[in-house]
């Protein structure tokens, strides 16, 4: 198991606050983890500041994986500060936790934006649409299709995305994300918002993209059901502090996490 | 050839009985209780409220009341009509033609051959959607511009060339405002830069428009990139402001720099475009100047397409929708920001040389706010985003104050009541923007 991610003591303040306190994390490739935490934990300040929209106060954050899928263990690439579109550029990937879709543009016109950073047509070539932009048009359009038959939205692939049901555009982010061509997916809580059996098809689509595509994958996520059921290891943060790690079952007994999510009794 | 006949016959019988059945269920609706009920009250209100003024006249000649009893009863039935008809258009505008016409909205039958965007926009759609009606309708346009200096006056000339000059306008801002979502106020600055960069470059240097017209372009994207780049990280309410105040900025530095721009007097004597060095009458010169316009407009129309439906344009409507998802994946922000600054303000530069050769004079008078705000509505009113829709805007906004002169003092009043009536009825503007639809080229199960 090559580790593909590898963050290390992260801080993020805010001013006075630290919203994030020495956290390290390490996603192993193929690997599914999982990030928990209460509300206000600092989770999604960690993926922010992992892909580039924040930049954290102190810490490394090294990849070790190019968008080809090859491990480089040796060469670690800090990527600490780099903008955005940098990050996802070299490979990584995210959805947002409140959905983020370009709510006037084609279903297929969304997916169609992850493939930007993988093309170069020009000024000069889109007004002349010579045959190498053509060319890498029909590139585009076909893979985005491709993708949302993965996720099973081709029959709206002509539909504004704010007419989508909720289940729906969640499942378009990943679609848009995944376009990118990552090797490691961030999923802000996938799940929020979805009934029992959206959760399921989820969950068949999130181990469908780590073996078919052969990408890790690092999610939040509240529903416990999920989380236990999907990831291979699990973090636990609370109060911007990593407080455990490890399989399933160990954080499901463990008594930091427990007090942490339900609190203490009160004669303890 | 007959076949065609017979289909343009049933067409015009489709038409004929769609018109009578609107008629039909216009009049249904206005025979409803409450609509009666609700135009008579405004009706009675507006007559009691108008009552001092339109029918109590005091003739102080002779000391009497004359009382104007019939004015009061065309201003009641105007009043009904209109709150009839305003209720109406209200109700098409929120819940679509058909829920507007039916009686009772469980049963739908009775307006189910009227489609939800009205009988005339589903048979213009079918139209559009015709490629021999296409081909034809862009024949027959064309056709109507080569012949249209040759069958008008000079004057009609004169100012379609002006609206032409506005659509080239409305389209450049239409990409910083209307796909990639930067509300630029100050966008008449490039137009200014344009007309000076023509009006100095002649007198110093004595180059020609055809020479000159390459230049400005160029010079106008260069300002695009030189506003750009502070405005970065700038959005809405503030980007207005600080693009405001460029365009002020450009007009007082013209205004107030004499030795660079001659100041308030302005440039005089600039040529006219030069044709293969002979010398035009005033009227071919009109024409010319017509047919210049023609062309700079069809590649206007031409480049924005292409860039509209390319990976470019996509990234500017993404960064519209949603400027963090639009870096989250993989779009460089400053890069596509700049590129619409620039390319937007191309076509000012262009337009402004052309202006200054049309006018052979130019002071900073010409380059107010004023025409920046104009430039603005005719994106806003037309349909932001849409090629067609700035078309119309222009036409719209330039040319109906100009067939407007004949009734005086009116003219403005009418032209503000449009807007307003515009923009009550129809926010998103004239024409609404429809995504592109892909042909998905092969498909691999």
């Amino acid at each position: 198991m090559e580790p593909i991610l590898q963050v290390k003591n992260l801080t993020m303040d805010f001013g006075g606050l630290r919203a994030i306190d020495n956290v390290d994390l390490e996603v192993n490739q193929g690997e599914i983890v999982a990030l928990i935490g209460p509300n206000g934990a600092g989770k999604t300040t960690f993926f922010n500041c992992v892909t580039g929209i924040y930049s954290p106060t102190m810490g490394d954050i090294m990849i070790s994986a190019d968008t080809s899928g090859s491990v480089t263990p040796d060469t670690p690439k800090r990527i600490n500060g780099l903008k955005p579109n940098r990050i996802t550029e070299l490979g990584l990937a995210r959805t947002f936790q409140n959905i983020r879709l370009f709510a006037n543009m084609s279903v297929l016109e969304n997916v169609m934006i992850g493939r930007h950073c993988r093309s170069n047509a020009n000024i000069a070539g889109a007004v002349f649409r010579n045959k190498k932009t053509r060319n890498e048009e029909e590139e585009i359009i076909n893979t985005s299709y491709q993708l949302l038959k993965d996720v099973g939205l081709e029959q709206f692939a002509n539909e504004l995305s704010k007419n989508l049901p909720y289940g729906a555009q969640r499942r378009l982010e990943i679609a848009r994300a995944l376009a990118t061509d990552p090797f490691l997916l961030f999923l802000d809580e996938p799940a929020a918002g979805m009934n029992p059996l959206e959760t399921k098809e989820l969950d068949d689509l999130i181990k469908k993209i780590q073996l078919e595509k052969r990408i890790s994958i690092l999610l939040i996520e509240h529903d416990m059901r999920l989380v236990m059921s999907i990831s291979e290891r699990i973090y636990v943060v609370d109060y911007g502090k990593r407080i455990a790690h490890g399989a399933p079952e160990e954080i499901r007994n463990n008594p930091k996490v427990i007090k942490a999510y339900l609190g203490e009794d009160a004669d303890a | 050839m007959e076949t065609v006949v017979a289909g343009i016959k049933s067409s015009f019988k489709n038409i004929y009985t769609g018109v009578w059945d609107f008629i039909n269920l216009l009049i249904a609706r206005s025979l409803r209780p409450e609509e009666l009920k609700r135009s008579t009250l405004t009706a009675l209100w507006f007559m009691f409220l108008t009552f001092p003024i339109l029918v109590i006249k005091v003739n102080t000649v002779d000391n009497v009341i004359n009382w104007y009893w019939a004015r009061v009863v065309y201003l009641g039935v105007t009043v009904y009509f209109v709150s009839f008809f305003w209720r109406y258009f209200l109700e098409v505008k929120e819940h679509g033609i058909k829920a507007a016409l039916d009686a009772d909205p469980v049963d739908t039958s009775i307006a189910d051959g009227l489609t939800d965007n009205g009988q005339m926009g589903a048979l213009s759609a079918r139209l559009m959607a015709n490629k021999k009606f296409k081909t034809a309708l862009g024949i027959s346009l064309c056709a109507f511009a080569v012949a249209f200096p040759f069958m008008f006056s000079m004057y009609q000339t004169n100012i379609m060339t002006n609206a032409l000059m506005y659509i080239v306008l409305g389209l450049g801002l239409n990409i910083v405002v209307g796909l990639a979502g930067l509300l630029d106020l100050g966008y008449v600055a490039f137009y200014a830069v344009g007309a000076y960069c023509y009006a100095l470059l002649n007198l110093h240097f004595g180059l020609g428009f055809w020479a000159v017209l390459p230049i400005g372009a160029v010079l106008g994207a260069t300002c695009g990139l030189i506003l750009g780049f502070p405005v970065l990280r700038l959005r809405g309410d503030y980007l207005a402001i600080v693009t405001l105040g460029f365009g002020e900025i450009i007009r007082l530095v013209l205004q107030n720099w004499n030795e660079f721009s001659h100041g308030p007097s302005g440039i005089a004597n600039i040529p006219r475009p030069g044709f293969f060095g002979i010398d035009l009458s005033l009227k071919s010169s009109i024409i010319y100047m017509y047919f210049i316009m023609i062309g700079l407009c069809l590649l206007t129309i031409f480049v924005v397409n292409r860039l509209q439906h390319s990976r470019i344009g996509r990234a500017w409507v993404a960064l519209r929708e949603d400027e963090i998802a639009c870096q989250a994946m993989g779009i460089d922000k400053t890069k596509i920001k700049l590129t619409a600054f620039a390319l937007g303000a191309t076509w000012a530069g262009m337009v402004g040389v052309v202006f200054a050769a049309k006018s052979t004079f130019i002071n900073p008078e010409s380059f107010t706010f004023m025409e920046s705000a104009i430039i603005l509505m005719i994106v806003v009113l037309g349909g932001m985003g849409t090629i067609v829709g700035v078309i119309i805007g222009a036409f719209m906004v330039i040319l109906t104050p100009e067939y407007l002169r004949g009734i005086g003092e009116y003219r403005m009043l009418i032209f503000g009541a449009t807007m307003v009536i515009m923009m009550v009825f129809r926010p998103q503007g004239i024409i609404t923007s429809v995504r592109q639809k892909y042909k998905i080229m092969k498909d691999k199960t």
